[in-house]
């Protein structure tokens, strides 16, 4: 029987999720090395559902995350040396070293960002959404955001705007079942997250995170709702962390047990497993050669890292506010003199018609009618 | 003074009709801009500032938003961040207070977390300072709160022209910037240039020259100063007066200069003493121009309490030209200091 994916689409996926696995575990090292400081939240365990998403999407769909944001760029194709400088605080870092583990921006490859307020990132979505319906641009919005996200006023606030004005945004939950160190039952009314869209008339529903194929079957039918103009769309993401909330937590609050059953759910070898049954002819040697690449990159990015220089002191005193004429910075560009070719261009005031009507007139009016209401 | 008998006459303007004209222009001139906040389409503008742009413009750029501040002012951020020109209309600078999380951590930070990557090309307005009789929850003058933060610019023109001239100026400026209007100055008249009128960011105004004191202020406190320096004026008592309009970049050099040429300042402003906009200029003062200075500089501030609805407890709470006058005479070291 013919597989319903291609060979390259699934060794793709092996290849992403063992990049995102291989740096995640080696920036832990670094950190316990004290290489990297802050606050570092690390990614294993979730592999599936950055990668799962970004293989169902289009690479100019916009997309951003919270703070736990190392998976999802390296998934979109970022430098993995320059996420990893990043985390060092170096000038070689995306942001210039100065947003850290917890703000890392890829603008070239639409990744607007990694936020560190709870929840603080789900408006911006809207509004990325939002711009792309005003310029008519097919596009969709993709926004991660963790389980205790969800009882952020900014939560509910969003959804009400996103649903009533129909946006093309995918918001993904990633539910590891705990808010730092708390599990998510114990302060949510509702756990299941994907519930609370129906308060809003919204599409809401409730995927295994632990499954690449299922995160990307989802999110391809998410993505096509959105373009067809029918509104937002809260997709739960059911996953697991197998590390603490940061690199600072120990994760006493859950027994090993738990751990130890939720590690053998591992995305990583289901997909391996998967791959192997569908009469592509492939062998472990075959994934393994992936995994010894991949190790290498990761090892590069460290080495990249480690002799990159620390950023200028005069660099303090830029990027705060754009001087008039100041260019925008291309990370890539600058830092290794790779040449930008799908930088952002957004249309100028007299190229952009604006020919959305948000709330028809003939809508609006019957509404107030209903009301009991004329204007 | 200005000698406008050669100029043609300009037409008189509110303070509203000033803003309403800037945000016509703009949109005119370029579609990423868009206006949002509640209650600014069908209903024509809590005070009437968008009034007609919705039936100019169309429900795509004139939004009626849900009274929800965190909401719209994220939405408005994450779009200015992918390049539109988002105009968000507090209803009241108090409400915004709901959504500072918005504001700060995002729409001042976006670009230096990203290391330059990002723009945010945004302006959060709507008035502050007191209405009238609105108790302690209204009556709020927030500017200090903001000009405390890099990364966003803090307006606050006192004067129909102003008004419009700086609100183009924020809407072609590549940066968050928050301007307070006065909420008891949108029926306010004045001489409004037609068309292309820009007033530069950054720029302090010399709206009445004098050589005895300066009087700094900015917004609706500015008219106290202006009645207190005419007063004076009859006294013999030459008094210059310093609009700021900006409060983040402070227009340094102008304070200075001026301090220099009268030697003696007091300033003026309707929020609270602690942590004032007029700390950092008593601080500037002091640590530039203190050899120039003949007394030390005094504040007339906000009263350090909540503002009260009764009538002279409302008052009591607020500078007026009274209070002005007698800070003046205290820095000449004249009667009753």
């Amino acid at each position: 029987m013919a597989s319903a994916y291609s060979k390259d689409l699934l060794l793709t996926m092996y290849r992403k999720m063992y990049l995102l696995r291989r740096f995640e575990e080696r920036a832990g090292q670094q950190y316990t090395l004290g290489k990297i400081a802050g606050f570092c939240h690390l990614y294993i365990g979730q592999e599936a559902v950055a990668v799962g998403c970004n293989e169902a999407i289009r690479p100019d769909d916009y997309m951003l995350s919270a703070y736990r944001d190392h998976g999802q760029p390296l998934a979109r194709g970022s430098d993995a040396g320059m996420i990893m400088a990043e985390l060092f605080g170096r000038g070689t870092g995306y942001s210039k070293g100065k947003g850290g583990s917890m703000h890392i921006f890829d603008i070239e490859h639409h990744f607007y960002g990694g936020y560190g307020i709870v929840g603080g990132q789900i408006p911006l979505a809207a509004g990325m959404a939002f711009a792309a319906r005003y310029r008519n641009e097919d596009r969709v919005t993709v926004c991660f955001f963790g389980d205790a996200a969800a009882n952020q006023g900014a939560f509910h606030e969003t959804f009400n705007m996103a649903q009533k004005w129909k946006l093309p945004v995918i918001y993904i939950c990633e539910n590891n079942r705990y808010g730092m160190g708390t599990a998510i039952a114990r302060t949510s009314a509702v756990p299941e997250i994907h519930k609370r869209a129906s308060a809003y008339g919204m599409r809401g529903e409730a995927v295994d995170g632990m499954d690449v194929l299922k995160m990307y079957e989802a999110v391809k039918d998410a993505a096509e709702y959105c373009r067809a103009g029918k509104g937002p769309v809260l997709m739960e993401a059911n996953t697991y962390r197998f590390r603490g909330h940061s690199m600072a937590d120990p994760a006493n609050y859950r027994s090993k047990q738990e751990v130890e059953d939720e590690r053998r759910n591992d995305p990583i070898p289901k997909l391996r497993e998967f791959a192997m049954k569908q009469g592509f002819g492939l062998s472990d040697a075959d994934f393994e050669s992936i995994e010894e690449e991949e190790k290498r990159a990761v090892d590069a990015a460290v080495k990249f890292a480690d002799e990159s220089p620390e950023p200028s002191v005069d660099e303090l005193w830029r990027d705060t506010i754009v001087e008039p004429g100041e260019e925008d910075v291309r990370p890539r560009e600058r830092v290794l003199g790779v040449k930008v070719t799908n930088w952002p261009k957004y249309p100028s005031g007299q190229e952009l018609k604006v020919t959305w009507d948000l709330e028809p007139r003939a809508e609006a009016e019957q509404a107030d009618k209903k009301a009991g209401l004329s204007r | 003074m200005r000698d406008s008998s050669s100029e043609p006459t300009m037409p008189e303007l509110m303070y509203r009709e000033a803003l309403n004209q800037a945000l016509a222009e703009e949109m005119e001139r370029d579609a990423n801009v868009f206006l949002i906040g509640e209650e600014v389409g069908r209903y024509n503008g809590a005070f009437k500032v968008s009034q007609g742009l919705l039936d100019k413009f169309g429900s795509a750029r004139i939004i009626d938003a849900p009274i929800s501040e965190l909401g719209f002012t994220g939405l408005s951020v994450g779009a200015a961040a992918v390049g539109l020109r988002p105009v968000v209309e507090m209803m009241t600078w108090n409400f915004a207070i709901l959504a500072m999380d918005q504001i700060v951590n995002n729409a001042a930070k976006l670009r230096h977390m990203s290391g330059g990557q990002l723009r945010c090309p945004i302006v959060f307005r709507g008035p502050g300072g007191a209405g009238g009789r609105l108790s302690s929850q209204h009556s709020q003058s927030l500017e200090a709160n903001y000009a405390h933060f890099p990364g966003l610019k803090v307006i606050a023109p006192a004067t129909p022209a102003d008004a419009k001239g700086m609100l183009k100026s924020a809407i072609r400026d590549e940066n968050p910037v928050i301007m307070f209007e006065g909420e008891r100055l949108y029926a306010l008249k004045g001489e409004v240039p037609e068309g292309e009128h820009i007033v530069p960011l950054g720029k302090a105004d010399v709206k009445r020259e004098g050589t005895d004191v300066t009087l700094i202020t900015w917004s609706r406190m500015y008219y106290f100063c202006m009645e207190a320096a005419e007063a004076l004026a009859k006294e013999g008592i030459s008094v210059e007066v310093l609009d700021l309009r900006t409060l983040r970049p402070l227009d340094e050099e102008a304070i200075l200069a001026s301090v220099r040429k009268t030697n003696r300042a007091v300033i003026c402003e309707e929020g609270w003493a602690l942590a004032g906009i007029g700390a950092s200029v008593v601080d500037l003062i002091q640590s530039q121009a203190f050899d120039d200075l003949d007394a030390p500089v005094v504040r007339v501030t906000g009263l350090d309490v909540n503002m009260s609805y009764a009538a002279n407890l409302e008052n009591a709470t607020q500078p007026d030209a009274p209070k002005i006058i007698a800070a003046v005479k205290k820095v000449l070291y004249r009667e009753g200091a």
